[in-house]
């Protein structure tokens, strides 16, 4: 039954995202951009999912501290990894986009450098929880750092942005842009698709890793006999 | 008051539970030998006990307090399998250390006191780096007994030790009992154990198997609980 | 299971009204024996200086110190020397505890966790503070650099900036100590925790060097200071559970 509702979900994804990439394909160059603009409906979407998958992971961790239930660690890192899926597909899409625009793949720009840092702090997090044998320690201590690096996100972006600032303003909420409100609506359908995505990712690895803590536990337990 | 109090405790290694719905009361003055084999769960109950580790479920009373309080934690005194001493200091200054750390009135004259108890007197300036085995296994047992604990907790106390240091340690044990103190000890060495203990507890796989006094048959042949309880 | 208890000798032996030593007390209990001990072998503290003054020489062929231009670059090469020679001393800070079980011992003693890390905090503080305090000369005279320009400032920037090395770097070291790799999970997870607190000192810094005072950019001093704050409030809570769990 569960697994049903994620193949549904995994399949109604795919479904909008090919009527999406159908739909960008279809529009025209932008003025300014030409076509290297329509990168921004699947790079948008990706800081969403990126954004989603963290936030679950925090909540998750602090409730595993506070529950101590192995289910909440699960989903923790469940999380953490396609948020970090996501981190990089953003940086991949934004570089896509940069090199043609700016004539550069890279940028020390606040936005780039931040999910850099972040990208690189839930490596971080990932390669603790490899270097941790103990289950119950691996899952304490991983939540301890998902909650100090999530401190770390408005901070960082802050001091980021005070420090040096190239890239370009968001286009939606903010005046200095117009975004037409057709595009507007393919990228709030791409962004409900990608969140569908991390959604199924995130069930899927979280089964795996309830299913490997369960072998685990059956390995000590046939080394107790 | 009971000393000790395990109300249904768990405690789990992922899914693994290394714990599984421990009950123990232990009345003060009792000495209680918590024997099994590797693995059954004797070093996690007592560092559970010890404060070291919360447990999942259910909950650890000494002398009617969470371990976890600094006010029982001055009432604990716990001897594991390092001699948890620091190797740069000295060993007055290490017993000074744990001594002012207990809240001692008076941390050198109670350093000195237990340097004397232990036989190490003469050497107390000297680091613990250039310490025997011996010795640094004396000055252990000083450390854990120097703020004269209510509850002893020890994890395999003989194991590894040399004969003066044992020596030192069963009178040091012997003494506590006189005084009323509680003991919770494990061990493999069964007949050391079963000559202090009054009672004797039998863990298999994270469970209780047996609780009991130990009596004189036990003491004549320590095999006697594992053939009865062993391997439910 | 039988659950037979024998009544025994009378337990009414609560000894005397124990003193109990305030928390700050407490605290200088463990920075002392910490210094003791480190002081003793001036293990980490020697280390830590010699790569300072290892990575300052290194540098020098990456920039040329005597180019104007250098001095936009020094202050922030200076702290990526505090922040690797710093990595040295707090590497060992919990890793000291291991040899013997001793940070058993600290745990079954009666100090909160908070203690605990205070403690070892400030005493790692006092040593990296003496690491970079001899370093700093060596960087003035390697690079032409007039960090005592505004001599007070520098000092509070670099108070505010170890600061926030020293409280990040003793939370992951308890929480790396018992893992394998520790000397590269260490670095690993600190680096990028540090970046604004990094980011603040080095701009401050090189405002200094430049001879402007800590005034010019006040939002940078802001954000370290929030920084600081921020981490040790975030330390002293989870410290317990890293800890004990």
């Amino acid at each position: 039954m569960r697994e049903k509702i994620l193949y549904l979900l995994g399949l109604a994804a795919f479904v909008i995202l090919a009527r999406d990439i159908y739909l960008i394909a279809r529009l025209p160059p932008e003025a300014a951009q030409g076509y290297a603009f329509k990168i921004i409906f699947f790079h948008v979407p990706s800081w969403v999912g990126a954004g989603a998958s963290v936030a679950t992971a925090l909540v998750a961790s602090v409730l595993f501290l506070i529950t101590k239930n192995f289910i909440f660690d699960a989903a923790a890192v469940a999380s953490t990894e396609v948020g970090v899926a996501f981190l990089s597909a953003g940086m991949v899409t934004g570089s896509l986009w940069a090199r043609p625009i700016w004539g550069i793949w890279w940028t020390w720009d606040e936005r780039l450098t931040t999910t850099l840092v972040l990208w690189l702090l839930y490596v971080g997090y990932l390669m603790l929880r490899h270097a941790i044998e103990e289950p119950t320690q691996r899952a304490t201590f991983a939540a301890v750092v998902s909650i100090f690096a999530f401190i770390g996100v408005p901070i960082d972006y802050f001091s980021i942005r005070w420090w040096r600032t190239q890239h370009p303003s968001p286009v939606f909420f903010s005046s200095t842009g117009s975004f037409p409100s057709d595009w507007g609506a393919i990228m709030g359908w791409n962004i409900l698709a990608y969140l569908l995505l991390a959604a199924v990712f995130v069930a899927v690895r979280l089964e795996q890793e309830q299913a490997q803590r369960e072998l685990d536990s059956l390995r000590r337990l046939a080394h107790s006999f | 008051m009971d000393a000790l109090a395990v109300e249904g405790v768990w405690r789990y290694y992922g899914d693994y539970p290394a714990l599984r719905d421990i009950h123990l009361t232990t009345e003060p003055g009792t000495c209680l030998a918590l024997i099994g084999r590797n693995g059954a769960g004797k070093t996690t109950l007592l560092r559970t006990i010890a404060g070291f580790a919360r447990p999942m479920k259910g909950k650890v009373l000494i002398l009617g307090r969470e371990p976890r309080d600094p006010e029982t934690r001055r009432d604990i005194g716990f001897l594991g399998h390092g001699i948890a001493l620091y190797e740069e200091l000295s060993a007055l200054e290490n017993l000074m250390l744990f001594a002012r750390l207990y809240g001692i009135a008076d941390p050198r004259g109670r350093a000195l006191e237990w340097l004397e108890k232990t036989g190490l007197e003469r050497v107390r300036d000297g680091l613990v780096r250039e310490f025997s085995r011996g010795m640094r296994q004396r000055l252990a047992v000083g450390r854990a007994f120097l703020h004269e604990p209510q509850v002893l907790l020890l994890d395999e106390p003989f194991t590894a030790l040399d004969d003066r240091a044992i020596a030192v340690l069963q009178r040091l044990l012997r003494e506590a009992r006189e005084r009323g103190r509680t003991m919770i000890l494990s061990t493999h060495q069964l007949r050391e154990a079963l000559e202090l203990a009054s009672h004797v507890a039998l863990l298999n796989r994270g469970r209780v198997a047996f609780h009991g006094a130990c009596t004189a048959e036990m003491v004549a042949d320590p095999g006697l609980v594992y053939a009865r309880y062993g391997e439910g | 299971m039988g659950q037979t208890t024998i009544a025994e000798a009378p337990s009414s032996v609560q000894p005397a009204t124990r003193a109990r030593p305030s928390l700050w007390h407490q605290v200088f209990i463990i920075i002392a024996k910490d210094l003791r001990a480190e002081l003793r072998t001036k293990e980490a503290v020697n280390a830590a200086l010699a790569f300072a003054i290892m990575i300052l020489t290194l540098f020098s062929f990456a920039f040329d110190p005597a180019e104007d231009e250098t001095k936009m670059y020094a202050g922030g090469l200076l702290w990526i020397v505090f922040a690797f020679a710093g990595t040295l001393v707090l590497n060992r800070s919990f890793a000291r505890e291991l040899p013997n079980d001793c940070l058993d011992a600290l745990i079954a003693a009666p100090i909160s966790g908070a203690v605990l890390f205070l403690g070892k905090a400030l005493a790692n503080y006092l040593l990296v503070m003496a690491v970079e305090l001899v370093a700093l000369p060596v960087f003035g005279i390697f690079y032409y650099a007039k960090w005592y320009s505004h001599f007070w400032d520098m000092m509070l920037v670099l108070a505010l900036g170890t600061w926030a090395i020293t409280v990040i770097g003793t939370i992951f070291s308890a929480l790396t100590v018992n893992i394998r790799l520790r000397e590269v999970m260490l670095p690993l997870l600190t680096y990028p925790m540090l970046v604004p607190a990094l980011m603040a000192s080095m701009q401050l810094t090189v405002d200094l060097v430049n001879g402007k005072s800590v005034g010019t950019d006040a939002i940078w001093l802001k954000v370290l200071a929030s920084f600081d704050i921020l981490y040790t409030a975030a330390s002293l809570a989870l410290v317990e559970i890293v800890l004990v769990g």
